[in-house]
Parts: structure tokens; C-alpha cells; sequence
């Protein structure tokens, strides 16, 4: 799924990062706790979380994820933005709700960050 | 949708003894943030989360939400699942993420807004 | 080949606008040295998460990385309270953060055992009352990627 795709379903606006709406994302990860982000999500997957401050961007950064989506219509400061501006990281803000926001994605054909363990959920 | 509808559908296992799986679901909540689940939750919501800290069950009953979605299998300590049950909060658990719960929630029909 | 390289990084408790830096510039000297992106990730998340621990519980600390073609080896040394029982603290989602740190996105108890789980080998020392270092080490030879590691599958 494109930046652009996800852009228009979830009515968000580019908060910083890039030009580039044609980037693809893979799966999807959605979280505010970020050991838990750094622990499951995969390289190039998108990140969904109520959290504004600094770490995301480094969480972000640190496990090559390829954008990160803030709900409810909560902003990031300005140190957060730049730090984004700087490690090249697209951000997207919504006003949905990042239950409605993570739905709608899914329902659009988007999916989590698989979970490979033999004797988990086959999904 | 009620409760244990859920519970079958995602496969869910339920951690507390003794509680109401007949009530009514009237909306979905996901978030590891407790103040966020006491400011913006409804009653009724179902809670999905990775948060396993003893406040989620107070943040539950506080504001009466129809149960809580524990995912990737996390275990809460024998404490917070003592006291959900003292405090009827049903935790259920999966091994899927958030992300895939809340696609499966919101596919039986659940909502925030 | 890889040339021998290493450097030092100084930590600040209690910095979180800055915390997480010195792993960003880690993982910025091991994409210079072109090493496998695998590699890098799992380097950087342990990196991450040792500094991230020295930002949440000690005063201040030391971030040392000495690369060679063989492995990549992180020491992150703090001055703080140390940790009583290191077989408890590697428990997943033992966590003793305060409520402010867990509304900032931390305190879930995965992340000693996210550090275990990208390296090779983990030495954990530490005293109460002084301090606690971590030291581990990630192969570069044998697994390209590490197999058993691999970050994108077993979670
Ligand atoms: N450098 C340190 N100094 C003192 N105590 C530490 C240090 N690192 C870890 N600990 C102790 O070990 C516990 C577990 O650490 P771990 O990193 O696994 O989880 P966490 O920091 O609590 O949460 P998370 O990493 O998921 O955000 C901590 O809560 C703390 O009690
Ligand atoms: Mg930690």
C-alpha cells in the first residue's frame, strides 16, 4: 500500500519527511509502547501510535520502519517534526482514532507484522 | 455484538474467572497509554492493548468498559488478573498483534468514533 | 573488508529529547562500513535499548562500539542504582519504570529481553548502588544474518 493510498483513506496530512508518496509500506504496526515496536514490527512496515515525543521518530529510525501515523488529531512538537524532517521519515496525522484508523487500513487489505511462531494463529 | 461473540470469533482466551461475557460491545479502543484509555475510552468499549501494568484494570472499571484484549500473548501477573476478577474485567488474550485484532474487530462492525 | 573502528559515545540520564541518539549515530557508522542491514537493525536495537535504560534509570553513562570483521561489540556502562537480580530484570515484562516513563512509551519489560534476543552473546554485570554494564557482542562471520536472530521472525 502507497504513503499516498494511506493519505487519502485515512484523510491525513504529510506533517514532514518526504515528497515521495509513492513509497510502499508492507504491513502495519500499532503501538505506543516503543520496546514492544522495536521487538515485533519488521523492516519498511508503518507505525500507528498516540505517541508525539522524540522516541518514536528514533524507534522509527532504529527499526527502519517506513512512516508513522499519529491519531486523534494529536500533533508533534516542532523538535519532533524536525528529527523526523532529519532521518528522512515520513509523518501522516489523522483525526481518526487509531482504532478506526487501524480498521479502516485493514479493512483496505493492509495487515500486521506476521507473526511466524509455529504454534500461534495462522493468519 | 456481545462479549463471547468476540471471544469465539478471535479465538480469544479468557484469563478471569467469573465474569460477564454476555454484555453488550458497543465500541473498540486500542492503546498502550492508560491516561489516554481514562480520557477518550467509552463504556462498553472493548480495550485492546499490550499494556499488562495493574492500572488497566482500575482505567477499566473507572470507566466501565466491556473488557480488555491482551495481544501477543502477553501474560499479566497473577495480581492484576486477581484483581480484574475482584472488579469483573474480563482479559482476554491472543497471540495476534493490535493491528490484526482491531482489522478483526472492526470487521465484525465495532467502532470508536 | 571491514577495518577495525571504534569510538565512544558519553550518556545523559534523564535526556529524553536526546535519548537514543548515540544509537542513531551507531547505526550511522555501521551503514558507513557497509555492513548487512540485518545486522545493522539488530545492532541498533540493542543499542537502543541499552541506552534507552541508561536515559530511564541512571544518572549517566558511556556508550563504547568496537567493530572489527569479526563482530561488533557494544559496551554501555552507567553510573545509577544498578539492578539487584539480572536473571529477574531479563524477564520478559518484569518493568520497575515509574508511571511517567510507561505514559513516554516505555516500561514494558521487553527490553533486556530484546537485547538478548539480537546478539550473540550478552554479558550483563552490575551493583546496587553503582551502576550496571552491559556488553555484548554481534557476529559477523558464520551467519550473514544471523538465522537464529532473525528480527523479522521470531517475535
Ligand atoms: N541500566 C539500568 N540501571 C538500573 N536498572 C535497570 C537498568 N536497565 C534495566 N534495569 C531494570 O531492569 C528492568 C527491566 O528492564 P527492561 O529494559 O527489560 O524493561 P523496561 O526498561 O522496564 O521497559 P522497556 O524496555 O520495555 O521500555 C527495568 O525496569 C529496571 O528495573
Ligand atoms: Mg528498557
Amino acid at each position: 500500500m502507497t504513503l499516498h493510498e494511506i493519505t487519502s483513506m485515512l484523510g491525513a496530512v504529510l506533517l514532514s519527511g518526504t515528497d515521495d508518496l509513492d513509497i510502499i509500506v508492507e504491513q502495519a504496526y500499532c503501538a505506543d509502547l516503543m520496546s514492544d515496536v522495536l521487538y515485533c514490527s519488521v523492516s519498511n512496515s508503518l507505525l500507528i501510535t498516540h505517541l508525539t515525543n522524540a522516541q518514536v521518530i528514533r524507534t522509527a529510525h532504529i527499526a527502519d520502519l517506513k512512516a508513522v501515523v499519529f491519531c486523534e488529531d494529536k500533533k508533534p512538537d516542532a523538535v519532533t517534526i524536525n528529527l523526523a524532517e532529519k532521518k528522512g521519515i515520513p509523518l501522516l496525522l489523522t483525526g481518526l482514532s487509531m482504532f478506526d484508523a487501524c480498521g479502516l487500513l485493514y479493512e483496505k487489505g493492509l495487515r500486521g507484522c506476521l507473526i511466524l511462531k509455529t504454534n500461534d494463529l495462522e493468519y | 455484538m456481545i462479549l463471547s461473540e468476540i471471544a469465539d470469533n478471535l479465538s480469544l482466551e479468557i484469563k478471569t474467572e467469573g465474569v460477564d461475557l454476555g454484555r453488550e460491545v458497543t465500541g473498540g479502543y486500542v492503546s498502550d497509554l492508560i491516561s489516554d484509555v481514562i480520557g477518550n475510552a467509552h463504556e462498553g468499549f472493548i480495550w485492546v492493548t499490550f499494556q499488562v501494568h495493574l492500572n488497566i484494570v482500575a482505567a477499566a472499571s473507572l470507566k466501565n468498559l466491556a473488557g480488555i484484549i491482551l495481544v501477543r500473548n502477553r501474560i499479566p501477573d497473577e495480581e492484576t488478573l486477581k484483581r480484574a476478577s475482584e472488579e469483573k474485567i474480563p482479559i482476554m488474550v491472543t497471540p495476534l498483534p493490535a493491528f490484526e485484532v482491531v482489522g478483526r474487530l472492526y470487521d465484525l462492525g465495532l467502532r470508536c468514533q | 573488508m571491514i577495518s577495525n573502528t571504534e569510538g565512544t559515545f558519553f550518556l545523559t540520564g534523564k535526556d529524553f529529547v536526546n535519548a537514543g541518539k548515540a544509537s542513531s549515530r551507531l547505526k550511522k557508522v555501521l551503514e558507513n562500513l557497509g555492513l548487512p542491514p540485518g545486522i545493522i537493525r539488530r545492532a541498533s536495537i540493542a543499542a537502543f535499548e541499552a541506552e534507552m535504560n541508561t536515559s530511564i534509570y541512571a544518572v549517566a553513562g558511556i556508550m563504547h562500539y568496537y567493530i572489527t570483521p569479526e563482530t561488533i561489540r557494544v559496551e554501555i556502562k552507567d553510573m545509577g542504582p544498578g539492578i539487584e537480580d539480572i536473571a529477574l530484570a531479563l524477564t520478559e515484562g518484569y518493568s520497575t519504570a515509574p508511571d511517567y516513563i510507561r505514559e513516554m512509551g516505555f516500561g514494558s519489560g521487553m527490553g533486556l529481553p530484546n537485547i538478548k534476543k539480537n546478539t550473540d552473546s550478552l554479558t550483563i554485570t552490575s551493583a546496587v548502588g553503582e551502576g550496571t554494564t552491559l556488553d555484548f557482542v554481534i557476529n559477523l562471520t558464520g551467519t550473514s544474518e544471523g538465522a537464529e536472530h532473525d528480527t523479522e521472525r521470531n517475535c
